[in-house]
């Protein structure tokens, strides 16, 4: 029964308790009311994405996730715990890490200072080496400041000194953004290649090309909800509507 | 002996000598308001008062409890840092959402209720604090005769300048400092408890001053005014030196305790206002001071 309900609708998110549940999430720039009740699911090894329109509220939805939107209610549930009332540094302490779309080099510390800077928060991160081995330009660079590399190398940089905090969950804030054809091919790579050692990522994507490369499900986002869910495997039957959706 | 452009060379080498011994107090004031103002954003106008502190904690720990300089050293810091880490708790951190006018403000609020209680307490004439035994006399060094705890003061809050310069710029904790004065709600998002690492930033550059008020007792009367007479000075050496920059502040510190020293020495007239004519050329020409970065 279950069997056959799956597999007739196999858009439906796992049915084992999702590593990420966010129901009935609500968020608020200030004054401004900008997520009105975003659902979504993510399991644990899952990829998926949030696709949508600029200010649709893909962004302010990690950040709501992440505990550095102060004002947000509903409900976001890590590992079946609670997470709305936390601090965000409560939040990063259960294995939740964040890589925002800005970046966030810190232009004052040395690369090998920005990459050593999270504290490791669960046991079962990467190693320094590992991350060198995903990201080789990093260790020919350590000793430079932060800001002085290319785009590319703080998306490396960005992206590399989460994994080895030992966080399940990354949330990537458009990581491909404003980079080359080349080094857009080398994040989707990293990112497979960490689906392939677990870890669970939600995406937030501009470039739908880059995203149905990476992820296992896609969740539109228009005017601060979810409106639909398409698994990656009905991306083609399904491209009118989300060019419709995203406006391409 | 030799002269130099006719002036002897003690009258010279003294008054450089008592321009390095302001410069270290420049120096490690405005350390520690660079710190604070880096991280927290806040002026803090309350460091002129806690700087005086030091040196009236230091008197009472002789005169009450019997307790003598090398202990008022390492105990000074941590009592008047403590209370800086309360009134962080309780005041400051309430207003880190408001215009930075409002900090200065209350801090400048505290600044006048704190010399208003030790002046209401021990009047304004300036309590005698004696020099430690071990630090009385002095060397000939044959150009000039260099007193002992003057050569100590300076000596020491090098040796606390460079320290804290170290742990800023070269270890794990001070690249939690620089990365949360440039971006804490990220360093938050990594885990790290970004409000006690402020408290403990006010609670260290509170220290640093009260570290100096122990090191002025013996040289200075300690005198609830002490603060507020050095503290305008203390906030030019900030404004040259450039807003929030570690190193700035100990070099411009020093250098401009120096230059006063001089000023003194070619004209004397002059050596009151010269730091705030540098501030003014400073401001003309490179806002952002002499090793701050243009926001």
């Amino acid at each position: 029964m279950a069997d056959a309900a799956l597999a007739a609708k196999p858009a439906a998110p796992p049915a084992v308790t999702p590593l990420l549940r966010v129901e009935g999430l609500q968020g608020w720039y200030g004054e401004s009311h900008v997520l009105h009740g975003v659902n979504f699911e993510v399991g644990e090894g899952e990829v998926v994405t949030l696709l949508g329109r600029n200010g649709a509220g893909k962004t302010t939805t990690l950040k709501a996730v992440m505990g550095i939107l102060s004002k947000r209610s509903g409900s976001v549930a890590f590992g079946g715990r609670e997470t709305i009332r936390l601090p965000s540094r409560a939040i990063a302490r259960m294995g939740i890490a964040y890589c925002p779309e800005e970046r966030a080099i810190f232009s004052s510390l040395s690369v090998e200072e920005n990459l050593m800077l999270p504290p490791e928060v669960r046991p079962g991160g990467l190693s320094v080496a590992q991350v060198f081995e995903l990201f080789p330009n990093l260790k020919e660079r350590l000793s430079s400041q932060g800001t002085k590399l290319s785009g590319g190398e703080q998306q490396m940089l960005a992206i590399g000194r989460i994994l080895r905090t030992g966080a399940r969950l990354l949330l990537l804030d458009e990581p491909t953004e404003g980079l080359a054809p080349v080094i857009v091919q080398q994040i989707g790579r990293t990112i497979a290649r960490l689906k392939d050692e677990g870890f669970t990522i939600v995406l937030v994507e501009q470039n739908f090309h880059f995203a149905a490369s990476v992820a296992d499900r896609h969740y539109v986002v228009e005017q601060g909800r979810v409106i639909d869910t398409i698994p990656n495997g009905e991306l083609n039957a399904n491209i009118d509507k989300l060019h419709a959706y995203l406006g391409v | 002996m030799f002269d130099l452009l006719g002036i002897p060379p003690q009258a010279l080498f003294g008054q450089l000598l008592l321009g390095l011994i302001n410069g270290s107090f420049y120096a490690m004031l405005s350390l520690g308001l660079a710190i604070i103002f880096g991280l927290l954003n806040i002026i803090n106008f309350t460091h002129g008062a806690q700087y005086m502190m030091g040196a009236f904690v230091a008197w009472m720990l002789l005169n009450y409890l019997g307790i003598p300089y090398w202990g008022a050293l390492i105990l000074v810091p941590v009592i008047v840092g403590a209370t800086g880490v309360v009134i962080e708790r309780l005041l400051i951190s309430r207003l880190y959402h408001l215009d930075h006018l409002y900090g200065l403000l209350l801090t400048f609020g505290l600044a006048l209720i704190i010399t208003g209680l030790f002046r209401n307490q021990y009047g304004i004439s300036g309590l005698p604090y004696g020099m430690p035994s071990q630090l009385a006399g002095g060397q000939n060094l044959g150009f000039m005769f260099l007193p002992n705890y003057r050569g100590w003061v300076v000596l020491v809050s090098l040796v606390v300048c460079l320290g804290t310069w170290f742990v800023i710029e070269k270890t794990r904790l001070g690249a939690y400092l620089r990365a949360a004065t440039e971006n804490p709600t990220m360093v938050g998002a990594f885990g790290i408890n970004v409000p006690r690492l402020i408290t403990l930033t006010y609670g260290f550059g509170v220290a640093l001053a009260a570290f100096a008020g122990v090191l002025a007792a013996p040289i200075y009367a300690v005198n609830p005014n002490m603060g507020a007479d050095l503290i305008i000075v203390v906030f030019a050496v900030v404004v040259i030196g450039g807003m929030g920059s570690i190193l700035g502040s100990i070099v411009t510190g020093f250098g401009l305790g120096l230059i006063e020293g001089l000023t003194r020495v070619f004209y004397p007239e002059g050596s009151a206002v010269v730091i705030f004519v540098i501030m003014a050329i400073v401001l003309l020409v490179k806002p952002a001071g002499l090793f701050g970065r243009a926001a």
